[in-house]
């Protein structure tokens, strides 16, 4: 309070005493700060240039929000008066830039900024100076308002630069005329892009070639404030050369003058000098002139003692660098790692990797850089590194061999860092199968290496260690009892950490309990990770381009597995690698490659049948019970053909003279998709000249619990013995799947019921007395004889239900015509069944032999 | 600039000026942590050093340290004259300063460092001019002084 009173005393002693306390100890009590600015408007109302001159101090000190609410309408105006004293007006510039910084919205632009400009040209040089860092500050937001200055700037600029050490007189500062201003100026200059208004671009260059020359001059004093002065002037100079980025010979003039200072006696000149160079290296034209201070820049690195200026020759060379000079700067980076400040290190690790990834040209020499930043930083090598090394190496397959074993190498060191061996961990595990033909790098050497590292590693390296086991037991079934011991011990089933122990707990039981095809499936080599490529084709070229024996066995025997749950067992034979498979011989169809009826599904599906086609073209062997369901569905035409654990295949079919249309029906069973989904109907050679299947293709990929439907449709074009057979093949979870099943598609499908008498049939029948046109046959009953089923079987069949024909009415008589394409087959049938001997007796006449004997067949089976 | 701190080769503040609003505790602390690091420097050492987001410009001048901090689009060198040109304000008014003039006249060294920086910028860059204002502030003074030490205003300073 005493403070408040002592500001509007009228004592210039106390009123600044007044002041001096409140800049001080300002604190946002309310009614203070209402009182304080009431004093300040007062004081600043009050014309008197000594009290305003506190007042803006005072404001511009503590320039808190309140204050600038007050007061930010005033100020502009007390600045463009005319009447305003010279200082008042520095003040005043000052203290409103101060307000503006704080509260920029509070600031209003009016038309008093087109006066601010005029300041520039005022002739008191302090009313300059303070207007220009005005100007720069409320240009940078606003640079459409203040563009006139630009022109002001620079005849003010060349002005001052061409001046003699006289004219200025106090403003020189050791015979450097007025260098507050001149680096001000420069600085305005900075936030506008350079002139277009040639004149003035002639005035700016003109202005910026003098300075330059005249830091070739002799100095024109022995005092280091005269070359700080200078220097000062020109750095700001070389820094808007840069900015404006426009004239090359300027830009290379600025760089040879800093290759000079590169090498000056004075530490600041040079740190400064590698500071200038760092933003010049990244415009295009001088980036070759910085190039070719290389050396001296890298002398710079090995013999500086100071370490910022260390710091910032890492950064030049880390600016410098493009793929001709990439290997040997990062070389020397990773020399001068080795000595570095432990607080600069993880910067220029993450420097180098990147440079390392960027210019790589041979990834071999990537995977090497790495590894040494590695050994040489480990600590200070971030997570990020060395998984993009993993990621590297895993996406090119060219560079996988180099680095396991470069990784082999490096792990035989005697003290080697946790992250060398998690990288070493992971690669081994995924390619520990390139080197282990060599027998320095043999499986249980590479084992015996990691695991002796095994108990000084962290708990996450432990975790991706024991990984790294388990890939190992797939890898090389011959360490697989070493491992097994490991993961045995009490050290990993009772760890107090519960991801090792899950881990080690988890794998014991996989590599005991799985079958090497699913131990196989499980720890199969990572795809490459998908930012490079897609997940599709990458899981194709891991299969096409295995580069072991060991894979590719692998993927045939897990390809051919058929897990159809069915009791069939698969005969082994199916899957050897080689023999072509027995069950085509079965069906009698010979080594026909499954040929689709529509475009292959997808590009993968057929390149994988192409390049393992010798296991893939296998047809397997026909489901069980698929004889059964054959029969079944002679006499009918809708029903389940097939089912088993993942699909269910179902029917219904429609016929109608001598065409047909049948609906396959698949359902997937599982919650899994059914990827690659492929039905492919297998039509022998006189069959599909005699049959004609026509079919559109299914989407290859079925949803769990989908169903998906396929239309076939037939033509009968002459009669026929063999029934097509539908295959199907398709991809469940990581197995392969071959399902084969006869489609009933049988000749009585096409037969026509035709009514007729008694007198009718019997005179047919005498006219089919040909013996090749009959075919009789005894035959055992299979199923209970019971009337009405024989009846519904016979119409099923096809065939018309005659009654009363026969004498004997227990006998069956039908008649009906087979319908081709070619020739209509009229057709008569006897059935006489005895009930005693439990015997049918069926005869068949037709008027033509082969489908008599057909006929006789599948009605014989009927019963 | 965003700073300036004078302390001497013990590590004691001389004299602090703010241009950023910070509070005090974060006052205290970058004052701390500054000092150290400034203190730990060699003397061969280059005058510009990296903390922070900050550029640190320092000098020493014979038992002080001159400190200031910049923003980093600042010319470090400029900001090491602003430094000289202000020793030699000091030097100029108080006659071959040294550390004992600052710590016994504190609240001048700030009058001069108001007149020559204000908000963090240069103001006045002609010496003459800023002592020329400082001697004016001083006459004001003494007026206001002798008006106050003489006879006539006993009853005033009673009052008061």
């Amino acid at each position: 309070m005493e403070a408040v009173n002592l500001l509007s005393s009228n004592r210039y002693t106390e009123k600044q005493i007044g002041y001096l306390f409140i800049s001080v100890l300002v604190n946002s009590n309310s009614e203070l700060i209402r009182l304080i600015n009431n004093a300040i408007k007062n004081d600043l109302a009050s014309r008197n240039p000594t009290f305003m001159g506190l007042a803006l101090h005072c404001i511009a000190n503590v320039g808190s929000r309140e204050m600038a609410e007050a007061f930010a309408g005033e100020i502009p105006k007390i600045l463009v008066a005319g009447d305003t004293m010279d200082s008042v007006k520095q003040s005043a510039a000052l203290c409103l830039l101060r307000l503006y910084r704080t509260s920029p919205d509070l600031v209003p632009m009016g038309d008093w900024t087109s006066r601010v400009v005029h300041l520039l040209n005022d002739q008191h040089l302090g009313v300059v100076t303070a207007a220009t860092s005005l100007i720069t500050t409320l240009a940078q937001k606003n640079p459409e308002e203040f563009k006139t200055s630009v022109s002001l700037a620079v005849s003010r600029l060349s002005r001052i630069v061409t001046s003699a050490s006289t004219d200025l007189q106090d403003y020189t500062y050791y015979f450097v005329p007025a260098p507050w201003l001149s680096v001000k100026l420069l600085r305005l200059l900075q936030c506008y892009p350079p002139p277009e208004d040639p004149a003035v671009r002639g005035r700016l260059t003109e202005c910026l070639e003098t300075i330059l020359n005249k830091a070739q001059e002799p100095p024109k004093s022995k005092k280091v404030q005269h070359s700080n002065a200078k220097n000062a002037v020109l750095f700001e100079a070389i820094s808007l050369i840069i900015h404006h980025d426009s004239e090359p010979n300027l830009l290379v003039r600025a760089c040879n003058q800093l290759g000079q200072f590169l090498q000056h006696r004075e530490t600041n000149l040079r740190y400064l000098a590698l500071e200038s160079m760092c933003t010049l290296a990244s415009s295009e034209f001088s980036h070759e002139a910085v190039k070719t201070h290389i050396e001296t820049v890298i002398n710079a690195l090995k013999t500086e003692r100071d370490v910022s200026v260390r710091q910032r020759a890492v950064d030049l060379l880390y600016a410098m660098c493009d793929r001709s000079n990439a290997q040997q700067i990062v070389a020397e980076m990773l020399s001068y790692l080795e000595t570095a400040d432990y607080s600069i290190r993880e910067e220029i690790v993450l420097k180098v990797a990147i440079l390392a990834e960027k210019y790589a040209v041979d990834y071999t020499w990537y995977v090497d850089t790495i590894l040494n930043l590695i050994r040489i930083a480990g600590d200070y090598v971030s997570e990020e590194v060395w998984y993009r090394v993993i990621q590297i190496v895993i996406n090119r397959d060219d560079v996988q061999g180099y680095a396991a074993k470069t990784v082999f190498e490096a792990l035989q060191a005697p003290a080697c860092h946790e992250n060398l061996v998690k990288v070493g961990g992971y690669i081994l595990g995924e390619f520990g199968n390139l080197i282990a033909g060599d027998p320095r790098s043999s499986p249980l050497i590479q084992f015996n290496l990691l695991h002796s590292k095994f108990h000084l590693c962290s708990v996450p390296t432990r975790a991706l260690l024991l990984s790294t086991y388990i890939k190992f037991v797939n890898l090389f079934p011959e360490v697989k009892a070493t491992i097994q011991d490991v993961l045995r011990s009490d050290s990993q089933l009772k760890n107090a950490d519960v991801e090792l122990q899950q881990r080690a707990v988890e794998y014991l039981r996989l590599s005991t309990v799985a079958s090497t095809d699913i131990l196989a499936t499980v720890l199969e080599e990572m795809p490459p990770f998908p930012e490079r490529e897609s997940s599709i084709l990458a899981k194709l070229k891991k299969k096409k381009g295995p580069s072991t024996v060991t894979d590719l066995e692998e993927t045939k025997r897990e390809r051919s597995i058929d897990v159809n749950g069915g009791p069939e067992p698969v005969p082994a034979s199916t899957s050897a690698a080689s023999t072509p498979s027995p069950s085509a011989d079965l069906l009698g169809l010979g080594a026909v490659p499954p040929a689709p009826t529509g475009p292959p599904p997808s590009s993968g599906g057929g390149l994988l049948v192409d390049v393992f086609s010798d296991s893939a073209s296998a047809v397997a062997p026909l489901a069980p019970g698929s004889e059964d369901n054959f029969a079944r569905f002679v006499c009918k035409n809708n029903g389940v053909l097939f089912e088993n654990q993942l699909l269910q295949i179902g029917l219904k079919s429609e016929f109608r003279q001598n065409l047909g249309r049948m609906f396959i029906f698949y359902g997937n069973k599982t919650s899994t998709q059914f990827l690659n989904f492929t039905p492919t109907l297998i039509c022998a050679d006189d069959l599909q000249t005699n049959l004609n299947l026509q079919t559109k293709p299914v989407d290859p990929t079925v949803d769990g619990g989908a169903q998906v439907q396929q239309v076939v449709n037939i033509e009968c074009i002459s009669d026929f013995t063999e029934a097509p057979v539908l295959n199907i093949q398709f991809r469940y979870g990581g197995t392969f799947q071959n399902v084969s099943v006869k489609l009933p598609i049988t000749l009585n499908k096409f037969f026509q019921p035709t009514e007729m008498a008694s007198q009718d049939f019997f005179q047919r029948w005498k006219q089919l007395s040909n013996p090749q046109q009959e075919v009789q046959n005894i035959f055992k009953a299979k199923h209970p004889m019971d009337t009405e089923i024989t009846k519904a079987k016979i119409i099923g069949f096809g065939s018309a239900l005659l009654e009363e024909v026969d004498p004997n009415p227990a006998n069956f008589v039908g008649a009906g015509i087979i319908h081709t394409k070619t020739t209509q087959i009229g057709c008569l049938l006897r059935l006489e069944p005895n009930l005693q001997a439990q015997m049918y007796r069926l005869t068949l006449r037709t008027s033509k032999d082969t489908v008599s004997q057909r006929l006789c067949e599948l009605l014989s089976e009927q019963f | 600039m965003q700073f300036m701190l004078l302390f001497s080769r013990q590590g004691k503040l001389r004299l602090q000026k703010w241009y950023v609003p910070l509070s005090d505790k974060e006052k205290k602390k970058i004052t701390r942590e500054l000092v150290q690091t400034v203190l730990a420097r060699k003397p061969k050492m280059c005058s510009f050093l990296e903390w922070r987001d900050l550029k640190i410009v320092y000098k020493r001048y014979a038992s002080l340290y001159f400190c200031c901090a910049i923003e980093d689009q600042d010319n470090e060198l400029i900001t090491l004259e602003i430094i000289h040109r202000y020793v030699e304000l000091l030097d100029k008014y108080f006659g071959s300063v040294c550390e004992l003039d600052i710590i016994f006249n504190f609240e001048k060294a700030y009058f001069i460092l108001d007149e020559f920086l204000l908000g963090g910028e240069v103001q006045e860059t002609s010496k003459k001019n800023v002592l020329k204002a400082i001697e004016q502030a001083d006459l004001l003074q003494e007026k206001t002084e002798t008006m106050y030490h003489s006879k006539s205003f006993i009853g005033y300073k009673k009052a008061y």
